[in-house]
């Protein structure tokens, strides 16, 4: 295996006297399909978190492509490549299915201000090339013909989708999914497993999957680890993991002997 | 269809022209009626640009229209004939060259002040915003009334009149021009991204920050050259003529005509400005008129007027 994409050295986060996330060490690499479980308050969201530059590490050190993983916001993490979606789906309500993709086309723009006021020949030519990449993530998901619709106007399944595109329009490396299996029923949740499988291998890119539903995580995920605690306690592939039993413990109790 | 903007721009431009070569024939009162709505225009539509499309609530556009109305009069007051003298003497051409320079003097003192009071405050939300922007309009309106060498608090007279209905509606239609073209365009979207959802925008790339400071410093711009419009024409400013009831007339005109409508909210600020003269025998009823019509408008037409024309138009086009 090569030198790891992501890879967490010994993190701690500490919020007062708790700890959410303590002695981590973590690798992912280049396209490989990661699931992180946990129970409850394991530490997971903090983890995403942490990656995505909303906390930072108290102690310890998080490296992306073999390089300090330090930015002053969240916005420059994106840059590097990193994209996330949300537990709880936050899109740009106000928009139009097309503008929330359009939205994370930004991240890429070469003309600013100046063009946009200016509408010269190179204003037209980069709004149509982003035009095209969206149309095209769009109708790869099935969303194309809804580009105009309010994005609320959505079914619960095409916003979760919306989401993914959207994460996939600013050119990721690293895909991080928390919960996407969230409020979804068993057709939903398998459609869901084909269609982060398909994103996998059609973009080229690690994900980071955070669930809850099993199924899912054990399906799909090269790889698994489990938080508990704020610590790792398992980690392997999901046949592994699923006999280990500290990770029975962790999820059912011990056993009465 | 691309070119429509500059289309625009152009023939609106003309368009001024045209009717400002007429403005003879026009009745005095009405050509007054016709600046102030081209001043309001000015104001509301750059405070939309802060207040609705960005959705950080200011209300402190009043303070940024005194700072760009007090630095333009004091240079056509102060400093006018080294100025003039640059341009060679005083003739029609030199007076509305400088006349201009006044201007974006004071929108870019505006702005600079602008750039100030946003980058620490912008990291506020909500009320908090709206409070530090209410302080930061007060303190302007107390620095220039206590400040002897522009008037005090008894202001600021004999300030030339430059503007002309012009000057008035052509800076009016390049605002809206500026303001509508760069909010529609991928740049432009990151406005309204920060505006729906801070986390999520900023999860995608968009600098938030920097949006909110762009949208700030370019709504104070504006705001500073409405003011120098304004000294200009009336030619006499105080520093009470840019108190907290200003900053809430332009914040009415904002949210009567939709946050975030740019046509909306200039449609607002003609309605708003005309009807404000048509009250002129109800003056003492003017506020309670303007206030009921807000509670009635938020209870019927939550979106403004006109709100979203966007989404007006999809829905014609389906039912057709």
């Amino acid at each position: 295996m090569s030198a790891p994409l992501l890879e967490f050295d010994a993190v701690t986060v500490q919020f007062g006297g708790l700890k959410a996330v303590s002695d981590l060490t973590l690798g992912i690499a280049d396209r490989e399909l990661v699931g992180l479980i946990g129970p409850n308050g394991a530490g997971k969201t903090t983890v995403f978190n942490l990656i995505s530059g909303v906390y930072t590490p108290t102690a310890g050190s998080m490296r992306y492509q073999g390089k300090p993983l330090k930015a002053s916001r969240p916005s420059k993490i994106a840059g590097f490549g990193i994209a996330r979606t949300f537990q709880n789906i936050r899109l740009f309500k106000s928009l139009s299915v097309f503008d929330n993709v359009r939205c994370a086309c930004n991240l890429h723009l070469r003309h600013g201000i100046s063009h946009a006021l200016v509408r010269g020949g190179a204003f037209w030519k980069e709004e149509g090339e982003i035009e095209r990449e969206a149309m095209k993530l769009l109708d790869i998901f099935e969303l194309g013909e809804k580009r105009d619709e309010p994005c609320g106007s959505l079914s619960y399944g095409d916003q979760r989708r919306l989401e993914i595109v959207r994460a996939l329009a600013t050119r990721p490396r690293l895909l991080l999914l928390d919960e996407p299996a969230a409020g979804m029923n068993p057709t939903e949740k398998a459609n869901l497993m084909t269609l982060i499988r398909f994103v996998h291998d059609e973009f080229q890119l690690a994900i980071l999957l955070v669930e809850h539903d099993m199924k899912v995580v054990m399906g799909i995920c090269q790889r698994i680890v489990v938080l508990d605690y704020g610590q790792k306690i398992a980690e392997g592939t999901p046949t592994e993991v699923r006999a280990n039993p500290k990770v029975i413990e962790a999820y059912l109790g011990k056993e009465v002997s | 269809m691309r070119r429509y903007p500059q289309i625009a721009l152009v023939i609106g431009l003309v368009a001024s022209a045209v009717v400002s070569f007429f403005s003879d024939a026009i009745d005095g009162y009405a050509l007054n009626i016709l600046i102030l709505v081209g001043i309001n225009i000015i104001l509301a539509v750059s405070l939309n640009l802060v207040n609705g499309h960005t959705g950080q609530f200011s209300l402190g556009h009043a303070g940024f229209m005194a700072v760009g109305a007090y630095v333009s009069s004091s240079l056509s007051l102060f400093a006018s004939e080294p100025i003039l003298k640059l341009l060679g003497g005083s003739g029609p051409v030199a007076n509305n060259v400088f006349f201009i320079f006044l201007l974006i003097a004071g929108g870019v003192a505006a702005a600079i002040c602008g750039l100030l009071v946003g980058i620490p405050s912008l990291r506020l939300k909500g009320d908090y915003l709206a409070i530090v922007t209410l302080g930061f309009g007060e303190i302007i309106r107390v620095v220039f009334q206590n400040t002897e060498s522009v008037g005090g608090a008894r202001g600021l007279g004999g300030i030339p009149q430059f503007t002309t209905l012009f000057w008035t509606f052509a800076i009016a239609i390049v605002t809206i021009y500026v303001i509508g073209c760069m909010v529609n365009s991928t740049y432009g979207r990151g406005f309204l991204a920060v505006r729906d959802d801070e986390l999520a925008a900023e999860a995608m790339g968009i600098n938030t920050l920097r949006y909110k400071v762009v949208a700030f410093v370019l709504g104070a711009f504006f705001a500073g050259i409405a003011g120098g419009l304004y000294a200009h024409y009336i030619q006499f400013i105080t520093p009470e003529g840019f108190n907290f009831l200003k900053s809430i007339d332009i914040v009415v005109m904002v949210i009567l005509g939709g946050m975030g409508s740019t046509v909306g909210v200039t449609v607002a600020a003609i309605g708003l400005t005309y009807a404000n003269e048509l009250l002129r025998d109800a003056e003492q009823y003017r506020m309670i008129i303007f206030a009921l019509l807000l509670i009635v408008l938020m209870i019927l037409r939550p979106q403004g007027l006109i709100g979203d024309l966007k989404w007006l138009r999809k829905r014609k086009k389906k039912t057709a």
